[in-house]
């Protein structure tokens, strides 16, 4: 099956990328390249819980943890050794995938919810390790603090070269993902989803396969940790907790599971809706309140009004934000001569 | 063309009066809070203290006649939202940036660095920023966790007789980065002392440490209690002490188990008779700026804010807020025309010096090379039904937190 079944994908993908590439990060503010940072480093991390909880099934709480594998790796790499950032990245990530494998062992034994608990147990065993051997956290702060990356001989410490350096992973793991979900063992993580029995009684190896799905989740998880890392210039444990492994989960429902446009939908939606409802509150609560009032107000009604808009999506289509995207897409294909 | 370019001159024009050019330049404080997430507690109280000192300010006038704005981010206590707080302050113009919470402040270290915009971290984040030299643009303006843990075990010295040989010091602490910080320099401490110290961790979400405290009291049998614990933490300890029968005029906690919030999630006062708190900020409502925003709102025939009533947390606020705007006034000093930046206002925090407020704020005196200012706190105890003082503001073993500030600049 081609990447591109009709030519208009090919221009809709050209046209993305001049947009992306060129058009944003040279117009927009640092700051929205800020932004728009946060939602590039979300996106990897939920392409990999995807391939994990959306085509292979097995429910994850432990990505959060995966990631700070992957960035204390990278940072004691980066910091006792000196290595450069591209080792350290692939390091994190590979370490990450392996820790992952192991924490996906009972999944061979057990499914749904159950397998969500022994990953939740997953994620509180790596935090309590980072947050107590202090060979692997770098003493009792738990946290290291690493050089910027480097290209050649540029330094990269604006959000402007951060913005170009993350997106360029960005694509490799779309690009990545959606070549993984037409080969082999793409077409292997979907049938253990749809029906693991059935999966191996046509020969798949489901051992290796679930193991392998959990690898290469973790991969990618290893991979968003090392990016923090290097975004922030630290790796601290405290950014990766239990918290963020929902954020993630949610981010993929939301986005819809299974997909790879969904991870992005999810990652973007969860990730500036906060701060589109807060930047529409500023504009009219302060017309209709007092300021202390507003101060209290915007958090404590942002908050209720991010559920409140999850819910609503979420009824509307239960297949996230992916479905409802291909539900006006296919109306406009045929409009106006729909029926 | 033609027209078009008069009509945008003619709008210049009709706008230029509108424009604020007498009333001076209006400086940008970046404030973050958590109203919402983990630390609420703190956060709904220190965060209108803030705004009321900089409102305060205001209807002063401003700081020579340039007006400040205190620009409110809530984060949750998340850190890429605080990311995306800061970078939104830093794109107002924020000159000072008042961070909130330990795992921010870490976060955002490298980019306040590179930006030359001061990030102020008072009561928490890393003890080894006191050092102005390795951490330039790092302001803790508080005791640190290894400031506070020293001078913890000094109140205990002196409750104890003068002399620690042969005592025994439980040191109670939350399991996090922030917990285990003072350890190292309490332990330094012991080994001078020569106090037998053990530690008893709670593991998050500390709600749960019956055996802790069981242990404390009946088998280690401390004759002196060190509590370090955050959130609902501290009032679970008070009541797990009353539980067991541990006097509460043996234990003295670290700053945030020190709240009223705290001793009423404990039982309220009345139960937890004797229980000492250290501060880092004056406790109660009778200062003579909390008599002036009172005032203030009065004139505005308002009734004082209902925050005021817990005190600690909203003169915390108050405390931040006037040494961001200290800060700012020193700056402004060699910049009449308001118009400073980062850099300006990073060496205006270096100037603070003797600035009281009326006992609120500790006598601090940072420095380019301290950052931290002295480390200097009081401790409070329950007494009464409010809190009492009991010391007057004092830092102790100086020496040995100096050589673990040095030992970490060294580190890499």
């Amino acid at each position: 099956m081609a990447l591109y079944p009709l030519p208009i994908a090919k221009y809709t993908v050209a046209a993305l990328g001049v947009l992306f590439f060129l058009v944003l990060p040279l117009s927009l503010h640092e700051y929205y390249l800020s932004i728009a940072n946060l939602v590039w480093i979300s996106i990897i991390g939920a392409l990999g819980l995807n391939i994990l909880v959306g085509y292979t099934g097995q429910v994850s709480i432990g990505h959060g943890a995966f990631m700070s594998v992957g960035a204390y790796t990278a940072a004691n790499f980066a910091t006792r050794l000196d290595f450069p950032w591209p080792v350290n990245l692939l390091l994190g990530g590979l370490m990450a995938a392996a820790i992952g494998a192991i924490v996906g062992i009972p999944s061979l034994r057990i499914k749904g919810l159950y397998l969500a608990i022994a990953t939740l147990a997953g994620q509180l065993i790596i935090e309590w390790t980072i947050n107590h051997v202090t060979f692997i956290s770098g003493g009792v702060q738990a946290s290291i603090e690493v050089p910027r990356p480097q290209l050649g001989t540029v330094v990269l410490n604006t959000h402007r070269e951060m913005y170009f350096f993350l997106l360029f992973f960005v694509v490799v793991a779309i690009v990545g993902t959606m070549n993984l979900m037409r080969s082999r063992v793409g077409r292997a993580f979907v049938a253990i989803r749809d029906q693991d029995i059935a999966a191996e009684i046509i020969g798949i190896n489901i051992f290796r396969y679930k193991l392998l799905a959990f690898a290469i989740s973790s991969f990618y998880a290893g991979v968003t940790g090392v990016l923090y890392t290097y975004y922030f210039g630290i790796a601290n444990y405290e950014q990766f907790q239990i918290g963020v492994s929902i954020d993630y989960l949610a981010m993929i429902i939301i986005g819809g599971l299974g997909s790879v446009l969904g991870s992005i939908f999810g990652a973007a939606f969860v990730t500036l809706l906060p701060i589109g409802i807060r930047y529409g509150m500023e504009a009219v609560s302060g017309v209709l309140f007092s300021e202390a009032t507003v101060h209290n107000l915007i958090p404590a009604l942002r908050l209720t009004l991010f559920g409140a808009l999850i819910i609503v999506f979420l009824v509307l289509e239960p297949e996230g934000l992916n479905r409802l995207w291909r539900n006006i897409r296919s109306y406009f294909r045929v409009w106006p001569f729909a029926y | 063309m033609r027209k078009s370019l008069i009509a945008l001159i003619a709008i210049v024009v009709a706008m230029a009066p509108v424009m604020p050019a007498s009333a001076g330049h209006e400086i940008v404080i970046g404030l973050q809070c958590d109203r919402t997430g983990a630390t609420q507690i703190v956060g709904t109280v220190l965060c209108p203290g803030f705004h009321d000192y900089i409102a305060l300010v205001n209807s002063k006038g401003g700081v020579e006649g340039h007006k400040i704005k205190a620009l409110e981010i809530d984060h949750e206590y998340k850190v890429p939202p605080g990311v995306e707080a800061y970078e939104r302050h830093k794109k107002e113009g924020a000159v000072t940036m008042a961070i909130y919470g330990t795992p921010h402040i870490y976060a955002l270290a490298a980019k306040l660095t590179e930006d030359r915009i001061p990030g102020t971290s008072p009561g928490f984040g890393s003890a080894a920023a006191a050092d102005g030299i390795k951490y330039p643009y790092i302001f803790p303006i508080a005791a640190t966790y290894w400031s506070q843990g020293a001078a913890a075990v000094d109140f205990v010295k002196k409750q104890l007789g003068g002399n620690l040989k042969g005592k025994k010091i439980a040191y109670l602490f939350f399991d996090n980065p922030a917990g285990r910080e003072p350890i190292e320099v309490i332990e330094d401490i012991a080994a001078k002392e020569g106090f037998q110290l053990k530690t008893f961790a709670v593991p998050p979400p500390g709600v749960e440490m019956g055996a802790q405290v069981l242990d404390i009291a009946q088998r280690f049998r401390a004759d002196f209690v060190i509590a370090h614990l955050f959130g609902g933490a501290p009032g679970v300890s008070i009541k797990e002490f009353k539980r067991v029968g541990y006097p509460l005029r043996k234990v003295v906690s670290f700053v945030w188990g020190a709240a009223e919030a705290n001793i009423e999630a404990g039982g309220g006062f009345a139960a937890a008779e004797g229980y000492y708190a250290m501060q880092f900020a004056g406790v109660g409502k009778d200062y003579p700026v909390l008599n002036e925003i009172r005032e203030m709102y009065k004139k505005q025939g308002k009734p004082e804010p209902k925050e005021m009533a817990s005190t600690v947390f909203y003169n915390r606020g108050v405390l931040i807020a006037a040494l961001h705007v200290e800060a700012i006034r020193n700056a402004v000093k060699d910049k009449k025309d308001g118009k400073i930046t980062g850099e300006d206002a990073k060496k205006g925090f270096e100037k603070i010096s003797n600035f009281t407020l009326g006992g609120l704020v500790p006598p601090l005196k940072v420095t380019p090379q301290d950052h931290e200012g002295g480390g200097l706190v009081q401790i409070w105890q329950v007494k009464g039904g409010k809190f009492e003082k009991v010391t007057d503001w004092y830092a102790a073993y100086q020496d040995v937190v100096a050589k673990h500030i040095k030992d970490h600049g060294a580190k890499k």
